[in-house]
């Protein structure tokens, strides 16, 4: 154990850690039936959606109820991309990527100059008004229809879940190294330098309202992967997917990994995809009739979130980072020093944040 | 502060994330293996007998049972599960049971995506029946089409049931434009002269509605337009303004193209204003028991079934109310037997009869039991299942609809009496309407016992 070490160099360590997640993601996705490999890559399509929100959110410190309407842009593009034009696959989805930064970017001007509430606000319009457009111009868009997406022909041999999975944890991946470098950077800092004062951050040198700009369009950028992702995996774009009940989940996703931490992107998407199915099967199993049972499917779900976050107010993540320091701690017992520290008490971690957001 | 031991180039918590990564890794695989075996290997026509074995046939769909889409809706899904139940209770189809397996979407399309997963590609149904609304089968019709699985009798009016690049997939209902044609066809022929407004949802449901009226309604004659967006926000502000709008614009006959809810609003707004044009309401949201139930509710128990007397609407189902007709009373035994507690009402009638029709084509499809058999069972038999309808099935190897046509009918004490007002009618999406002479068919003596 002593001997494993990630190197510090951030991109090198993301890189790393990103080779080793698709080395576990690989042998699970090979492992396991097509439909364990459809939620998989519905883990790693929420994880991106969330670790663009846990940036504008938890680095940049900019509240979005909005993250699902971003995603509705990147689905729309790379879908009209994949429908009409025959493009590669993963050029598609870079267009997409790129609308989406760049609707992000447009809605990040305006958004610069709100603070709290009327932000919350502003984006939740957004997420409302949003799944209006492709209605209204159906010619366009194909109305509440919407498009159909072909899947992606795969290798013969391959599982064509399975290859679809694949394909979306690879751009996944990629996506997050670039997000953990992107922390690291320059950038990152000038995103917690005006998160914890805008003040101090201007007369540092940091342009504050561009800054804001940026991390929108940034985590506009990751929702529109998702949204691309999104569309190819489930062979469909709809505008009643992207409800406002979406982002409203994303953003409880985000809270019960972890604000603020790119890995708590994954535990908040594996909450999503897996606790509304566990407590309607747990429902079921309890013999009532269709419409109670549904619904008290959803009361379980709703249990489930209030217990995490009562257990784990700082996120899943922000849990484990203390417990496994907890672990570390009484495995090197100091002379003299008790198993907690006050500099590492859970309360006051700000020491390490900078770099625990990044992507481990 | 504590210094890094020399060893230690990094400080320790930086590891935390590899284990959490291998840990979450452990998760998924866990979730994965308590989730059963998985069904298919996807796409390979020899899967065509999936979900098939020689005592039981799984059976599954995706409708709302929670949410805003779900009252009303919610009875679609357990009272076609009835009729199962009373199958096998008689021994199932070719000694074979079926299992039934309903999934909760919300009504949100994106649920829908994952759930309809679920069921092909976990629990290996072979086919998925009667799963409910337009924009959320639109999101898995490719995915379920290119498994191979057949969707039988999409639970919605769209024009898109129809469609050679969705091979294995049928409606049943009739299209809306086509319901839309039948009733403008009465305006036109009997309420002649009078101005006609409408009051439509702003989706497909009301637009393709309004595209049948529009074929048999001069545009001369229509006064007024009003729509209204199907949330519950819009909703819960009322229809107030549109109903004033048609009232100001003259118009003597109102045609709604409106869920439940929204024609109990519109009827309440109209009673509020004294207003009280001649209402032409489609099947979906002229259902009596329904309607009844929301009036009274919407109003406190100031207004009721009395609204509803005089309404036309159009059916074609037999009437909930006609205790002489044998499917009737042998469809409401079985739903009282076997989901004890729904009500009687056009969504469970729906329901109910839906089931039958699946029935007669696993009947159809043979002992040997397959996908192919049974899409081609619908093809080539299904004009001439039994059918407890009013009209003909336009099943062809062609024609992926199934009802397509009705009669105009009329509402009389509160709903409880439904007379009909013309001969039985068929058309198609840009055809005639032509009156039909297929004969009613009678159940075997003994239904539903």
């Amino acid at each position: 154990m002593r001997h494993l070490r990630l190197p510090r160099q951030p991109m090198l360590r993301h890189l790393v850690l990103a080779l080793g997640g698709a080395l576990v993601l690989f042998a699970v996705t090979s492992a396991v039936g097509p439909y364990d490999d459809y939620q998989i890559g519905q883990i790693g399509i929420d994880a991106v959606a969330i670790a663009g929100l846990t940036l504008l959110t938890g680095t940049n410190g900019q509240i979005s109820l909005g993250q699902g309407a971003f995603i509705m842009v990147g689905a729309y593009g790379a879908g009209m991309l994949l429908v009409h034009t025959k493009l590669p696959i993963a050029l598609a989805l870079l267009l997409g990527v790129v609308i989406s930064a760049a609707a992000g970017a447009l809605i990040g001007l305006p958004a610069s100059r709100l603070r709290g509430p009327y932000l919350a606000g502003m984006t939740l319009a957004l997420a409302v008004g949003l799944p209006a457009i492709p209605v209204e111009f159906a010619g366009v868009f194909g109305g509440e229809q919407g498009l159909n997406v072909n899947p992606p022909v795969p290798p013969a041999g391959i599982d064509p879940q399975r290859w679809l999975t694949w394909i979306v944890l690879v751009a996944v991946l990629v996506m997050l190294v670039l997000l953990g470098n992107l922390v690291r950077s320059r950038f990152g800092r000038a995103f917690r330098a005006v998160r914890d004062d805008e003040v101090a951050a201007a007369i540092s040198g940091i342009a504050v309202a561009h800054t804001r700009v940026t991390a929108f369009a940034v985590s506009a950028a990751a929702a529109g992967l998702a949204g691309g992702l999104l569309g190819l995996s489930t062979g469909g774009v709809v505008p009643d997917a992207f409800s406002v009940g979406l982002s409203i989940s994303l953003l409880a996703g985000m809270v019960l990994g972890g604000t603020g931490r790119v890995l708590g992107a994954w535990w908040g998407a594996v909450i999503l995809v897996y606790v509304p199915q566990w407590s309607a099967s747990v429902s079921d199993g309890l013999g009532l009739r269709q419409g109670q049972s549904s619904n008290l499917a959803l009361l379980f779900y709703g249990l489930v979130l209030i217990v995490v976050i009562l257990v784990a107010p700082d996120g899943i993540q922000g849990r484990l980072v203390h417990l496994w320091s907890l672990v570390t701690r009484r495995s090197t017992p100091r002379p003299g020093g008790g198993a907690v520290d006050p500099d590492r008490a859970p309360a006051s971690h700000s020491e390490d944040h900078e770099t625990r957001e990044a992507l481990a | 502060m504590r210094q890094p031991r020399p060893d230690r180039a990094m400080p320790r918590w930086h590891r935390g994330p590899v284990v959490a990564v291998c840990a979450m890794a452990m998760v998924v695989g866990a979730c994965s293996s308590s989730s059963g075996s998985s069904g298919s290997s996807t796409g390979a026509p020899a899967n065509n007998a999936v979900g098939v074995t020689s005592s039981a046939i799984e059976l599954g769909t995706t409708t709302p049972l929670t949410g805003p889409a779900a009252p009303g809706y919610d009875e679609i899904a357990p009272a076609a599960d009835a009729y199962f139940k009373y199958v096998n209770a008689h021994g199932g189809v070719f000694d074979r049971k079926i299992d039934y397996t309903i999934l909760d979407d919300q009504y949100n399309p994106a649920s829908t995506a994952t759930l309809t997963r679920q069921l092909v590609l976990q629990d290996g149904i072979f086919a998925d029946v009667g799963p409910l609304g337009t924009p959320t089968v639109e999101q898995v019709s490719s995915f379920l089409n290119s498994e191979g699985v057949p969707t039988v009798y999409v639970e919605s009016g769209c024009n898109c049931w129809n469609n050679p690049n969705l091979p294995d997939t049928f409606g049943w209902q009739p299209p809306y434009t086509d319901e839309g044609k039948i009733l403008g066809q009465y305006i036109t022929q009997h309420l002649s002269g009078d101005k006609v407004g409408y009051l439509y949802q702003d989706d497909e449901f009301g637009q393709d509605g309004v595209k049948g009226l529009d074929q048999e309604v001069s545009a001369s004659n229509v006064v007024s337009q009003q729509t209204y967006t199907a949330t519950p926000q819009a909703l819960a502000a009322g229809l107030g303004s549109q109903i004033s709008a048609l009232k100001q614009a003259g118009a003597k006959v109102v045609v709604l193209y409106t869920i439940p809810a929204a024609t109990a609003l519109a009827m309440l707004a109209a009673a509020t204003i004294g207003y009280a044009p001649q209402w032409v309401i489609s099947s979906v949201g002229a259902d009596p028991p329904t309607l009844t139930g929301l009036l009274s509710s919407f109003s406190k128990g100031a207004a009721g079934a009395a609204l509803l007397n005089g309404a036309i609407t159009a059916a074609y189902l037999p009437p909930l109310t006609d205790a002489t007709d044998p499917w009737v009373v042998g469809f409401k035994k079985i739903l009282a037997q076997y989901d004890p507690g729904a009500p009687w009402d056009g969504n469970s009638e729906y329901g109910v009869i839906l089931g039958y029709t699946f029935v007669q084509a696993l009947q159809a499809a043979g002992k040997n039991l397959t996908r192919s058999a049974l899409v081609q069972a619908i093809e080539h038999h299904g004009a001439s299942f039994d059918n407890p309808g009013l009209v003909p099935f336009t099943f062809s190897p062609t024609n992926h609809y199934g009802y397509q046509g009705g009669e105009v009918t009329q509402l009389e004490d509160g709903g409880q009496t439904i007379n009909a007002l013309t001969p039985r009618l068929v058309t198609t999406l840009n055809g005639p309407i032509t009156e039909t002479t297929w004969p009613l068919s009678t159940p075997p003596a003994d239904f539903g016992s």
